[in-house]
């Protein structure tokens, strides 16, 4: 069984819409999708939910008032400047390290555990996914992509399925890096546009941070010609795998309007070229 | 002043309009690149960069000598980024969230902080606009307490222009906290409007205003 990642750095270059594409061109998968923070996969896949789980990724603290003597030692040594000058706590700002609750003298701080999000598992028309919802505004995502991430291995390993594959999220950080520890390979989809190759970079330069096969993939190729060029020598000389280009084609967000991966709806030309993505990935991932 | 451009999703124009209202305002304002995973603004304004500071966090650096291995730390850590195994004491620092509890409650004195690099800070001037960037070192997955250390360079006299990265969890909110205003900027897209009712779902609970920008109608 293999496990594939789809990131870019920068959010909109198609992270979603490919990975919808690959999902229909590839048999016997399960879809997982890591962008907990601000999911869309399940826009194209309309999952029918089978199975729901709370999602509890930390602590908070809370002071009970009645207890608290206004001695402010919390006060004084709470690093995220959590606790208000009533004593409440700013359950934004606190992170739950529970210092507060161990310093306290009165034993006012009480530690509760905070529902984070919820994770599902679904039946879509491309094979069972796995998917999440953080709570907006809430933390631990990188736990949540971990969650999400077993829960589809599991999946299939008990359908005996060839493949997992992963919609990421966008940045460099937490998330990003739970999405792709690992993983068999990491596809990074890319668009030529100064931040487009600017936010790629980084985005390369953690995969092999983490030592992990990796492919590129330039979508939108023909906005910009000279920088697609630019982007294919800069491939060449790192010795980076290009795994093709897709050229700017409206059915990409028609197609996703009425709710549909593009290589769903017949030919043309982003879904010709992405049916080409995919038989060049499918190559180097079973090597 | 200070409002922040926010969006949900990636990709919809947040940087644009962000440098677009910097480059308006001029002299009268003062930017800060608050997407430390991909910070883009620098590509627009094409800034001069005066000063770059390292921004740290505090870990746990363990001194077998003095500790008596009674656990506590590895008791006290809601991060398990310390633990007693054994003979010895391991830490984690790429788990440590730099609270402190461990050195702080350890009856032998045994743990002190040291460093672990997060990023850099960048500040310039981009014409008469001042410029502040935070940019994350690779591999590090923690953003927020950078963005933090970015926005302690906030200067009060100015109006202010936070860039905040996609998405709707703790990094856009440790960015826009505080700010007077949020403009969002999305598409008419399923995936645009989706994120942006996620985003506004999350910014609206720290009771600030919010005003929409629809770009590539």
């Amino acid at each position: 069984m293999k496990e594939i990642t789809i990131i870019s750095g920068k959010g909109g270059a198609g992270k979603t819409s490919f990975t919808a594409s690959f999902a229909f061109l590839a048999k016997n998968r399960v879809l997982a999708d890591c962008d907990v923070d601000a999911a869309d996969l399940h826009i194209l896949a309309q999952p029918k939910i089978v199975h729901q789980e709370d999602f509890f990724g930390g602590k908070k603290a809370t002071i009970d008032l009645n207890k608290c003597s206004h001695c402010g030692v919390c006060i004084e040594n709470c690093r995220y400047g959590a606790i208000g000058q009533d004593f409440v706590v700013d359950h934004t700002a606190c992170e739950g390290c529970a210092l507060c609750h161990y310093l306290c003298p009165e034993t006012a701080v009480t530690m509760e555990e905070t529902l984070n999000g919820k994770w599902f598992i679904s039946e879509t028309r491309f094979g069972p996914m796995v998917h999440a919802n953080l709570i907006p505004g809430e933390e631990n995502s990188g736990k949540l992509v971990a969650l999400v991430r077993n829960q589809a291995k599991v999946i299939a390993e008990e359908r005996n399925m060839d493949m997992v594959i992963v919609d990421g999220a966008p940045g460099v950080g937490c998330p990003v890096i739970s999405s792709i520890t690992g993983v068999d390979h990491v596809v990074i989809v890319t668009e030529p546009t100064m931040s487009g190759v600017h936010d790629m970079k980084r985005a390369l330069e953690l995969v092999r941070h983490f030592n992990i096969p990796v492919s590129l993939v330039i979508n939108k190729w023909d906005i910009y010609p000279r920088m697609t060029m630019e982007i294919e020598e800069f491939a060449k000389s790192e010795n980076i795998q290009l795994a093709g280009k897709v050229p700017y084609d409206r059915a990409v967000t028609d197609t996703m309007v009425r709710r549909r991966a593009v290589v769903e709806v017949g030919p043309g030309p982003a879904a010709d070229a992405i049916i080409g993505v995919w038989d060049q990935l499918k190559q180097r991932i079973w090597q | 002043m200070i409002v922040a451009v926010a969006s949900g999703k990636g990709g919809t124009g947040k940087t644009t309009v962000a440098t677009s209202l910097g480059a308006v305002l001029g002299t009268r304002s003062q930017i800060l690149d608050c997407d430390v995973e991909e910070p883009n603004c620098h590509i627009l304004l094409k800034p001069t960069i005066l000063t770059s500071d390292t921004v740290s966090l505090p870990v746990p650096s363990v001194d077998l000598k003095k500790c008596s291995l009674c656990g506590k730390c590895g008791e006290v850590c809601q991060f398990s980024a310390i633990v007693q195994i054994g003979k010895t004491v391991i830490a984690f620092p790429e788990l440590c969230h730099g609270c402190g509890s461990c050195s702080m409650l350890c009856p032998d004195k045994a743990i002190e902080e040291v460093p672990r690099n997060l990023g850099v800070i960048e500040t310039g001037m981009a014409a008469n606009l001042e410029f502040v960037q935070g940019r994350i070192r690779i591999g590090e997955a923690m953003a927020p307490p950078l963005i933090r250390a970015v926005k302690n360079r906030i200067k009060s006299n100015k109006f202010v222009i936070l860039d905040a990265p996609p998405g709707a969890s703790c990094p856009v909110i440790t960015t826009v906290k505080g700010a007077d205003f949020v403009i969002m900027v999305t598409e008419p897209t399923p995936f645009g409007l989706n994120d942006l009712e996620i985003a506004v779902e999350a910014i609206e609970g720290l009771g600030i205003p919010i005003g929409v920008v629809i770009k590539q109608i």
